[in-house]
Parts: C-alpha cells; structure tokens; sequence
C-alpha cells in the first residue's frame, strides 16, 4: 500500500493528542514540558507530510524555523523552571497558585 | 518496504509518546522522549526531507533532551509524583478532551483536501531541474532568499534565548518565594540544608 | 388711539405693585417709615388708575368684542406646549382687578397706621405689595399657567405675611400650616393642567383652539375629572371643606394681611378660578353638583362655629370661610353673576370688618378677647359706625350690599329648583346674623367690660408676651389689664375703613335685580355666555316673596342675637349662645375637633404609614433591589472566579477545550 500523506497526518494527530493529554495530567513541570515538545514535533510531521505532498519545499523551510524556535524556547522556559523551582526542590505545577482568583 | 519502515516506526514513535507521558521518573520520559523523536526523524527522512532530519537529530535528541537531562538532574529527581491527581475532574476531562480531539482530528487528516493550489517549480522537493540539487541545496536556497528575513531574525532570537536563559537562572541577591507555602516540613529541612550547600558554593570565586 | 392700544398696557397693572414690591424689598430698609408705606401704597393706587382707564377701555369695545390679550413674550416654548407669558382683559378680569387694587390701596393707606413702630415696617409693604402683585396676575393670566403662576405667588406671599411676626412660634406655625394646607390643593390644580394639556393641547383660555373652547369637545368623564381636580385647588385657597383648617390660625397674622388676603382676595382665588374655567363644569354636570353642595355645607358649618368663638378675628374668619361657601354655592347652580357679585361686595364689608376690628386690637391694647370688651361704641364712633353699616351688610340687611348679593344667590338657587341647597343657604343666613350681632354687641354696646379690676396687679402680662393673641374657644377669659379708655385709630386707619363702608353701601348699586340696573350681571355676560344654564327669573311677585323670605332669615338670627347679647355678658366667663347650646357649642366652639382629628390622622396612621415607607419600603424593597443586583453581580462573579484556580493544568484544560470547540466548528459548519 502506498503511504500518503493521510497515514503521516493520523499519526502526527496521535502524538499531538497524547502530548496535549500529557500536558494536562502530569504534575511534574519537567515532564510537562516534554509533552509539549512531542505536540510541536507532532506539528512538524504534518508539515513535512503537506510539504510533500503538495510538493512545496516551504513547509520544510517552515520546520525549520519551528526548530529554532522550539530550541530558544526549551532554553529559555527551562532557565525560567529552574529559577521558580530552585527554591523548592520536588514542587509541582501544582504549586505554583499565585494567579489564583 | 516504506510500508513496514512507516509502521514499525510510527509504532515507536507512539509508544515512546505514551512513554512519555506514563513513565513515572522523568529520566525514564525523556529517554523514552528520544526514541520518538528518532521516529521523527525517520519520518522525515522518508518524506525527503533530508536536512530537517539531521537537524532533527542534532538539535532536538541531541541537545534540547540533554538540556532536559540536566534540568531534571538539577531539580526534578527526588519526588516522584503520586497517582492520585489532586483536582479531581482534571483527568477524566483530560481524556475525554483527548479523545474528542483525536478523533476531529483524524477526521480531519483522513480526507484528500485538495486545493488545487499548485507550488512555484522552484520551490519543488521531488523533480525540478536538476540544477536544484538536492534536499540540502534547495533548502538552503529557499532560507537564503525568499526567507532571509525571518532567518536573521531568529538569529537574533537565538541570542536572546541565550541572554535570557542565563538572567533567568542566575541566582539574584534577593530570592522571591514564587512557590506556595503549604509544602511538607521535610522538604522545608532539605531545602534548608540545600540552601546552606548552594550558598557555599556561590561564595567559592 | 383705539381700545385695544389702550389695553396692550393692562401689563402695567400688576407691572406697578411688582416694581413696587422689588424697590421696598431692595431700599425700604433706608427709605424708612412711613415713606415705604406711603410708596406700597402709591403704587397701588396707581395700578387702581391703570385698571379704571382699562374698564373704560374695554367698555367701549362692544358687548361682543370684550376680549383682549397681550402677549408680553413666548413663556414656554416647549415641544407641544406653547405658553405666552401674556394677560387677558375681559369683563371678569377687570371687575376683579377695579375692586382688588381699590381695596388693597385703602388697606395700605390703614397699614401705614397700624403697623406704627414695628421693626419691619418696609418689609411688610414690600410683602403686600408683592401679594397684590401675584394676585393680579392670578386673575390677568391668560392662560391656566399663568392664574397658577399668581397661585403660587399669593400662596408664597400669604406664608410670609401670615408669619411676619415669625419671633411667635404660633404664628410662623400658622404659615406653614396656611402654605402646606394651600398646597395640598395646588395638586390639584397642577394635575388638572396636565390633563388640560394632554386631552386638549392647549392651557390658554381664549382662542378657538384655546382649553375653554375644546372644554365643550369633551365627554363629561374627563370634564368632570379637571373640573373637580380644578377644584380641589380652589378648595385649598378659598379654604373649604375640607381644607378650611388654615384659615381660622391665619389670624395670627397682623390685621390688615387678614384683611387683604382671608377676606378680599386670595380666597376670592378659588372662586375666580371655578369661575374662569365654569366651561369644564357646565361640560360635567356633576361637578357642579360637587360644588353647590361643599359649599353649601361649608357655609352652614362655618356659621355654626362662628356662633360661639370668643376671639375678633377668629369669628370673622369663620365668617369668611362661610361667605365664601355662598359664591361657591352660586357658582354650583350657575349663578356665576350673582357669585361675582357676591365676591366683590364681599371683599368690601369683610375689608371693613377686618380693619375695623385692627382698629378695636389697637385701641384696647392688643387685646383679642371680645368678653373684656364692649360699649366701644362710644370711644371709636367712627370705627363703630363704619363696622355696624358693614355688618348690616355682611348679614344681608336691605338696602345695603350684602343683601342684594346674598339674596341674588338664594334667590338663583331656589329658581333652580334646587330646594335643599335653597334651605341649607336659609339657614346659614340666620346664622350670619346671629354671629354678627352677637360680635357688634359683644364689642361695641352693651355693659363695659375692659375696666381692670381693682385687685388686678400692674405686672398682668402684657398680651404681647403671651404665646400667641388668639383666644381658642375655651381659653378663660383675661383678666382686663387697661388702666386707660379705648381709643380710636389714627386718621390713616380711620379714613380707609370708612371708605370702605361707604363701598359696601354702594357696592349694592351693582346689581340690583332690576333689569335696567343689573350692571354687573350684563357687564359678565359674555364671559359666561357659552354655560348651558338659563336660570329663568321668577315672576315679580316671586322675586319679592323670597327677598321678603331672605331678609326675613337674616332678621330672625339678628333677633336672635340681640336677645341674647343686647346686655352684654353678665359674668365674663358666662355666654349666652355657648350655654344655651351646651354640649352643641363645645362641638361648634372646637370646629367639629376637624383640626384635631387631623392631627390625630397625621400623627397616627400617617406617620405609621410614612415610617412603614421609610423602613420596609424604602429600606428593604428600594434598597434592596439595589444592592440586589449588586449581591447578584457579586455571586456571579464569585462563581466565575471558581474558574480561576490557580492551577496552570486546568488552563491548559480550557485551551484544550477551546480547540475542541475550534475543531468542531471547522468540521461541522465550515466543511459543508
């Protein structure tokens, strides 16, 4: 059978649930935000898989930049996990309450 | 043959996502973290999307996931989290969002959306001239022309990551309690110890 | 230049009073007695002048023609409504005009006198002349708005004359009581001329599109709703039942105020204003029914109350409150000639009692109390003389005034066929004449009784240092504290009420039911010429028989009165009518107790009902639909603030909900 892109946007759709699902249950932040770089990759699947098939070398480009941006990210958010968290060694996402109404 | 390369590694990839979000130790997620994103990269590569797997590989298992590592051998180890989620309906909503998302969503991605639009000759992946080159040179042929703007700018953004990062995590003469107070009387005495530690270290030149 | 040139000025006629009134209120203070006295009353003389030149004016206009408005300027101009601020002269509005500025000179000119020595001299003059001046755009309005323009002038002006003396709690009591009492009624009025408006579009007078003229358009349901609602404010200011209860306290005011204004004029507000919209009653029937019967009732009442009353002025009040009801009883069948006859001789023979009794106060040391009087007759001959020829009027003695009046109702009353109205007016007639009598006697003839007693110490309080001059029906009698004779007035307060008298003799020339000299009666003609009633008039002999039947009543209560008082009080705490009556003269002496079952229902059910509003009304119901919506608003957003958990897992939730909801829209609505 041959694999069209259909196969590859299923699949990315699974990952980004199970990363979107993981964001909402597990406490630990670490562990959070390891689910949220498995729904950003999940986004770059789909577009890898468009770019092909519309057979559009932008998307790749696209990726690309999601890279990048993904990566200044983890950097920065992990700079700002690490500040919150230093204080309070095995605190939770749930911890943190100051928003609260 | 790019049938059973597809399914074995799709196979990978979602077990090392419900690794990810299963796995009890957060060393154990992110090496499970891994096995997904080589998937990925896979995936690329079989899309003919050469340079995004390498840079794949690269970038995200072998820096952002080391980054992760270190992080957790920082802060997250000790504590591991309890099975009881403490606000109650946050999990059965979580799933049966989930589900519902998923199952829009493969709607969605199971249809042939066909928009009739059709890509610029230059920019095609597969065929073209021959003096396109390969995945690499068109790439780059692309982010250094039609994209060189944003290319500059998420240089700059690099950079600013970089800042940022180290004003973040730098300790600060006055510390701020960001965390709620309600936490066990033991963490309270490790902290504390912890506390002591890393200020002596700090006062090492 | 023609007639209505001469007309376009009749603004001066209240125009000269107001200046008058502005100028003494600005430098009477400086200018002093007596000349602010002089100033007041110069200013109505002129304005008397302004008004007979207007009579003449008009006159000549033609029986048909005798209408004229003067627009000054555009008052409101607001949507809808259009009012002129302007003055209409018509036979009705000049015959009050001639007699209101004559009357209110005289009482002026006596005022300079009276009111000798009081520290406010030129306030005063300034407040009278500013009464005559809203009066006089009361009757020269042309349309209701202005009339309630003067309305609440004469109100204002009344409270503050009534109160002048206001260092006496009674007195500033008795002004309010006078302003809140009028105002009940002045609802009245203002929601008549709402309804006017609204169902007519109009509140002037004249004019084909004017509120008279579409009176006749309407069914008699509305008509009879503004007549009574019209009434209702007359009801107020001519002080009838059932809002008479000012009047008698307005005495506490100085003498000529009673005068000019509880006996000539703003009382006579009420009449004029039945009068000036007797479209609106003839339109209802029942309404004037209403009319005939208050005041009917208020005139027999009145006379009963009179009957036993120790006090001068207070006897004369109740006489005013009863008259009064006369002109509303004539105005009730009808009778609007014999109403406005009445008015205006009125006004002459009351001015002339009340400034003759001022005189009697005067003269005997401010004292009220008629039972330490008498045989002053033979000390104020002139004031004597002028109060009996007013009293012989005011009890319907032929040939003077009063007679020709009274007698000129009953006798359109009984032609009317309305026989009880007819008998309730008899009655009230005997009682006008034994009251009289019994104050002409009590205070002028008959045994002396103001001579102090030996034992009687010379630190007897003086009257003005009592809490208030007025005798209530049974207060004991003073102790008499004189140590001289009584004395005549002055030739200032002698003069005018002698002129007065003279009036109320030749007032009766007016109209006397003959007809080649019923002046008035032909003069008001067109002004009532579209009332639907014709009293027919009764044959010769007819009309003989019930004059000859009305002097016959107004002889028996004179009768009645002589006998019982031409001795004078035997004992000073003994009298006559008061014994013979018993139990009926406590009843008549306390006014039927009306004030103080009042202030019974004021304090009682009012002031339960006015706290039940302040607490629960007010409190809890107003208040609490307010911070009703503030306690909903608060809740919903305490509710709402559930959302905000602090928790970044359920806002990652929300996000994840929201793509749901995206995802849904993209696949059910966008992907048809």
């Amino acid at each position: 059978m041959t694999i069209t892109a259909s196969y590859y946007l299923v699949l990315a759709a699974m990952i980004f649930t199970i990363g979107a699902v993981g964001v909402l249950i597990r406490r630990n932040v670490l562990v959070m935000f390891m689910c949220i770089e498995l729904m950003l990759n999940a986004v770059n699947l789909t577009f890898v898989a468009f770019a092909r098939q519309l057979n559009d070398i932008r998307g790749q480009a696209f990726v690309f930049f999601t890279l990048v941006v993904a990566a200044a990210e983890v950097a920065v958010g992990l700079a700002i996990i690490v500040a919150i968290f230093r204080r309070r060694r095995g605190a939770t996402a749930d911890d943190v309450r100051m928003l609260k109404g | 043959m790019t049938a059973v390369v597809f399914f074995v590694f799709a196979a990978l990839a979602l077990a090392g996502a419900l690794g990810v979000v299963l796995a009890r130790n957060p060393v154990h997620s992110a090496l499970v973290l891994v096995v997904t994103l080589v998937s990925v990269a896979v995936f690329f590569v079989q899309q003919q999307a050469h340079l995004l797997a390498a840079v794949q590989i690269i970038v995200y298992a072998g820096a952002i996931v080391v980054l992760f590592l270190f992080v957790i051998m920082l802060l997250g180890v000790d504590r591991e989290e309890t099975l009881e989620d403490p606000l109650r309906f946050q999990r059965p909503a979580a799933l049966a969002l989930g589900a519902i998302v998923l199952a829009e969503l493969v709607f969605l991605a199971g249809h042939e959306w066909v928009t009739g639009a059709k890509a610029p000759s230059q920019f095609a992946i597969k065929g073209g001239s021959v003096a396109l080159g390969g995945n690499v040179e068109r790439v780059a042929r692309v982010l250094f022309t039609d994209f060189l703007w944003p290319f500059e700018i998420t240089a700059g953004l690099l950079v600013i990551a970089v800042v940022g990062s180290v004003v973040l995590a730098r300790r600060s003469g006055q510390a701020v309690e960001l965390v709620d107070e309600d936490v066990d009387e033991d963490v309270e005495e490790d902290v504390e110890e912890d506390v002591e530690e890393d200020v002596d270290e700090v006062e090492v030149p | 230049m023609s007639s209505h040139d001469v007309l376009d000025l009749v603004w001066l006629v209240p125009a000269l009073p107001l200046f008058g009134a502005l100028f003494l209120l600005l430098f009477g203070k400086r200018i002093g007695e007596p000349i602010a006295g002089w100033i007041g009353s110069l200013m109505l003389g002129l304005a008397f002048l302004v008004s007979v030149v207007m009579f003449f004016a008009l006159r000549d206009l033609g029986a048909e023609h005798r209408q004229h408005v003067v627009d000054l300027f555009t008052w409101l101009p607001s949507g809808g409504l259009k009012v002129e601020f302007g003055f209409l002269a018509d036979p009705l509005s000049i015959a009050f005009i001639l007699f209101i500025t004559s009357v209110a000179t005289l009482i002026h000119i006596y005022s300079i006198g009276y009111m000798h020595g009081d520290p406010r001299f030129s306030r005063f003059f300034a407040y009278m002349n500013l009464f005559v001046a809203a009066m006089l755009i009361l009757v020269l309005g042309s349309s209701f708005l202005m009339t309630f323009l003067g309305w609440e002038g004469v109100g204002l002006c009344s409270y503050l004359l009534i109160a002048f003396w206001f260092e006496r709690a009674s007195a500033a009591n008795a002004g309010k009581k006078a302003f809140i009492t009028t105002r009940i009624g002045d609802v009245g009025f203002m929601v008549a001329m709402f309804l006017i408006f609204a169902e007519l579009g109009s509140l002037n007078y004249t004019g084909a599109n004017g509120a008279l003229a579409g009176a006749l358009r309407l069914d008699s349901g509305t008509a009879t709703a503004i007549a009574l609602l019209l009434f209702f404010g007359a009801i107020g200011k001519s002080a009838q039942f059932p809002l008479h209860f000012w009047l008698p306290d307005a005495m506490e005011g100085p003498t000529p105020v009673s005068a000019l204004i509880h006996a000539a004029t703003m009382v006579t507000a009420g009449v004029f204003l039945v009068a000036r919209a007797h479209t609106f009653f003839e339109v209802s029937g029942d309404a004037m029914t209403v009319v005939a019967w208050v005041g009917a009732g208020t005139a027999f009442l009145a006379g009963t109350v009179a009957l036993v009353q120790p006090d001068i002025k207070r006897v004369l009040a109740y006489s005013t409150i009863s008259q009064l009801g006369y002109m509303f009883l004539a105005l009730g069948v009808g009778a609007y000639g014999a109403a406005i006859f009445l008015v205006i001789t009125h006004a002459f023979f009351k001015a002339t009692l009340f400034l003759g009794a001022g005189t009697v106060i005067h003269g005997n040391d401010d004292n009220q109390d008629m039972r330490i009087m008498g045989g002053f007759r033979k000390y104020m001959p002139y004031t004597a003389m002028a109060f009996i020829v007013a009293f012989l009027a005011i009890a319907g003695v032929p040939p003077f005034a009063g007679f020709w009046a009274k007698d000129g109702v009953l006798e359109k009353v009984f032609q009317s066929s309305e026989y009880g109205l007819w008998i309730v007016g008899l009655a009230a007639a005997i009682l006008t004449g034994a009251y009289m009598t019994r104050q002409v006697y009590l205070t002028f003839f008959a045994n002396e009784r103001f001579h102090t007693p030996a034992e009687a110490h010379d630190d007897a309080p003086e009257i003005a240092e009592l809490a208030t001059p007025t005798i209530a029906y049974g207060d004991a009698p003073r102790t008499p504290f004189m140590h001289h004779d009584p004395h005549e007035g002055n030739g200032l307060m002698v003069g005018p009420v002698v002129l007065l008298a003279g009036l109320a003799v030749l007032g009766g020339l007016l109209d006397l039911p003959f007809q080649r000299i019923e002046f008035l009666n032909d003069w008001l003609d067109p002004v009532f010429a579209d009332a639907h009633h014709e009293i027919a008039a009764p044959s010769f002999l007819g009309g003989v028989g019930l004059s000859v039947l009305a002097f016959g009543m107004a002889l028996l209560g004179l009768v009645l009165g002589y006998a019982a008082y031409h001795r004078g009080l035997q004992s000073v705490d003994r009298d006559p009518f008061d014994e013979r009556l018993g139990p009926l003269g406590r009843l008549f002496g306390h006014a039927y107790y009306y004030d103080e079952g009042i202030s019974r229902a004021v304090d009682g059910p009012l002031r339960a009902g006015a706290s039940w509003l302040a607490r629960v009304f007010d409190a809890r119901i107003i208040d609490g639909a307010v911070n009703g919506v503030g306690w909903v608003v608060r809740e919903t957003s305490l509710g709402f603030r559930k959302l905000q958990s602090g928790f970044v897992r359920n806002y990652a939730l929300g996000i994840v909900l929201g793509t749901a909801a995206l995802l849904a829209y993209l696949l059910i609505w966008a992907a048809r």
